[in-house]
């Protein structure tokens, strides 16, 4: 293989001579985070309220719950990017506000539909593992909130969701770290996250390699940061003689 | 209230299957029945339902000025008054002893701070445990943890006591830490309903015993009856009897 390495090629200016590579592939990088936290901070808030919403007596909650996990699960991501950005606006939006969708800036709509669109998605999948640590909690432990008086709310609240939140650190941090990669579908409605970024970096420049080792390795920082964040996290909420957050 | 506890006709399904037929027990204050019989003869479900941890389908339970059914707002306020002690301690473990000991008194009796900690320190010191506030439930043996459950219950200044099997998860050399505390709340005046195999301490402490069986009550007699009459208790009752004072 002849290839012709240059790592300074990123300093090197970019093609419309406004700004330099290394640039390109770190505003790449702020949308890719940006879009993730958000993403999953949706995700988080929803996820937990499906996830509770699951375990809970009224049945018609139960059944919409389910249904909803079923939907954004089983349908894959693309397609449900190209339904929020090309056809929800379309189907739900009055005219004045797909009009108003049309004037804006277009990296803000594309910004906040990857937002929504896979803040939505992940939720679903929160909502399963939220659920699993719910049902993992004994059902004495609930007992034991009841005949003291407390409410569900407070039972909920208080007791079953901060142990059940133990049990779920580890398969959540996964749940974390598909959110960043999941987020390069974003390129497919033109937003210029870090996969957009180092592919047009790479068609511009020749330099395909160092520009994809270059996401490569950032993916890779954000990952690792990710998951020493969440190990953290676990060892913080370790609780003193008890193990997981399982039984007892 | 001379009656804090008044069973009723009450009859319970767990879906199409019936696991308690027509009981009926009066329970007065300060008296004190164990509830013995073989396993699953609805023991647990009984006293899950005094509290209505467990919904009943027919009949009535009377809890101090309550009647049970009611509607599910009423409930926390109902189980507030009345403690409940159960065989896995069930203690919460994210939360130290007294954390433990003033939740709900803050969340449900609206104390504050200081008044519930306190009381979770006098209860502690009954139990014997004063040493151990800070600590968190898995730091502690199960005797120890079963006390704090007991001491947990009463700081909620409840009516009545329902124990669930409180020393049939615990090691031997633990059983009569635990006993010892119950005897000393039974000398107090406490109402409880125990559910316990425990018949040394059915013959000292008891006034009265249940005997359940597939779901009915069996025999309801004053406990010395209970133990000196044998022949006069159903053959059920006799046959568990000599099953477990071998
Ligand atoms: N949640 C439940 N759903 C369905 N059936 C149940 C449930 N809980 C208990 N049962 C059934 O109800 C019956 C009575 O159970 P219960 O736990 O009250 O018995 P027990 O006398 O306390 O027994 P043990 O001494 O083993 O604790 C049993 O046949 C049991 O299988
Ligand atoms: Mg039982």
């Amino acid at each position: 293989m002849n290839y012709d390495w240059n790592w300074s090629i990123f300093l090197a200016p970019t093609i419309d001579g406004a700004s330099r590579y290394v640039w390109w592939i770190l505003s790449g990088l702020a949308f890719t985070v940006f879009i993730s936290l958000c993403a999953w901070a949706i995700a988080l808030v929803i996820g937990i309220g499906l996830g509770v919403t699951r375990t809970l007596p009224p049945r018609l909650g139960r059944a919409l719950a389910t249904a909803y996990v079923e939907l954004f699960r089983n349908v894959p991501l693309l397609v449900q990017l190209f339904f929020w950005y090309y056809i929800a606006p379309v189907v739900f939006l009055p005219v004045s506000l797909q009009t108003a969708l049309n004037r804006a800036n277009p990296v803000a709509t594309q910004t906040l539909t990857m937002i929504v669109c896979l803040g939505l998605f992940t939720a679903a999948r929160v909502c399963e593992q939220v659920r699993a640590g719910i049902q993992a909690q004994p059902r004495g432990r609930f007992n034991a909130g009841y005949a003291l008086g407390l409410t569900r709310i407070h039972v909920y609240r208080f007791v079953i969701l901060p142990l059940a939140f133990r049990v779920i650190v580890p398969p959540l941090t996964s749940e974390f770290l598909n959110v960043f990669k999941n987020s390069a579908v974003a390129l497919t409605i033109g937003l210029l996250e870090l996969t957009a970024r180092s592919r047009q970096m790479g068609e511009f420049t020749a330099h395909v390699f160092e520009a994809f080792i270059a996401a490569t390795l950032l993916y890779f920082l954000i990952a690792q940061i990710t998951s020493h964040a969440m190990h953290a996290l676990e060892a913080r909420l370790r609780i003193p003689g008890h193990g997981l957050g399982g039984s007892a | 209230m001379s009656e804090p506890i008044v069973i009723e006709s009450v009859s319970k399904w767990y879906g199409e299957t019936q696991v308690l037929f027509d009981c009926n027990a009066r329970i007065a204050k300060g008296e004190v029945v164990v509830v013995c019989g073989p396993s699953g003869s609805g023991k647990s479900t009984l006293i899950k339902c005094i509290n209505a941890l467990e919904p009943i389908q027919r009949g009535r339970i009377v809890v101090g000025e309550h009647t049970l059914p009611a509607p599910a707002a009423q409930l926390p306020a109902i189980r507030a008054k009345v403690g409940m002690v159960f065989q896995h301690f069930e203690l919460f473990p994210h939360m130290d002893v007294l954390h433990n000991l003033t939740f709900a008194p803050m969340r449900v009796l609206k104390r504050d701070r200081a008044a519930a900690t306190d009381k979770a320190l006098g209860l502690l010191q009954r139990v014997g445990l004063s040493a151990f506030a800070g600590k968190f439930p898995g730091q502690l043996s199960g005797g120890q943890q079963q006390r704090v459950a007991i001491a947990r219950a009463l700081c909620m200044e409840p009516e009545c006591m329902l124990f669930d099997e409180p020393t049939s998860a615990l090691d031997p050399e633990m059983v009569n830490e635990v006993l010892d505390v119950m005897t000393g709340l039974a000398a107090e005046g406490m109402t409880m309903v125990c559910v316990t195999h425990e018949m040394g301490f059915a013959r000292k402490v008891a006034h009265r015993v249940l005997f359940m069986d597939e779901g009915k009550i069996f025999d309801d007699c004053a406990s010395e009856v209970f133990f000196a009459e044998r022949e006069s208790r159903s053959t059920r009752a006799q046959k568990f009897l000599s099953s477990i004072v071998a």
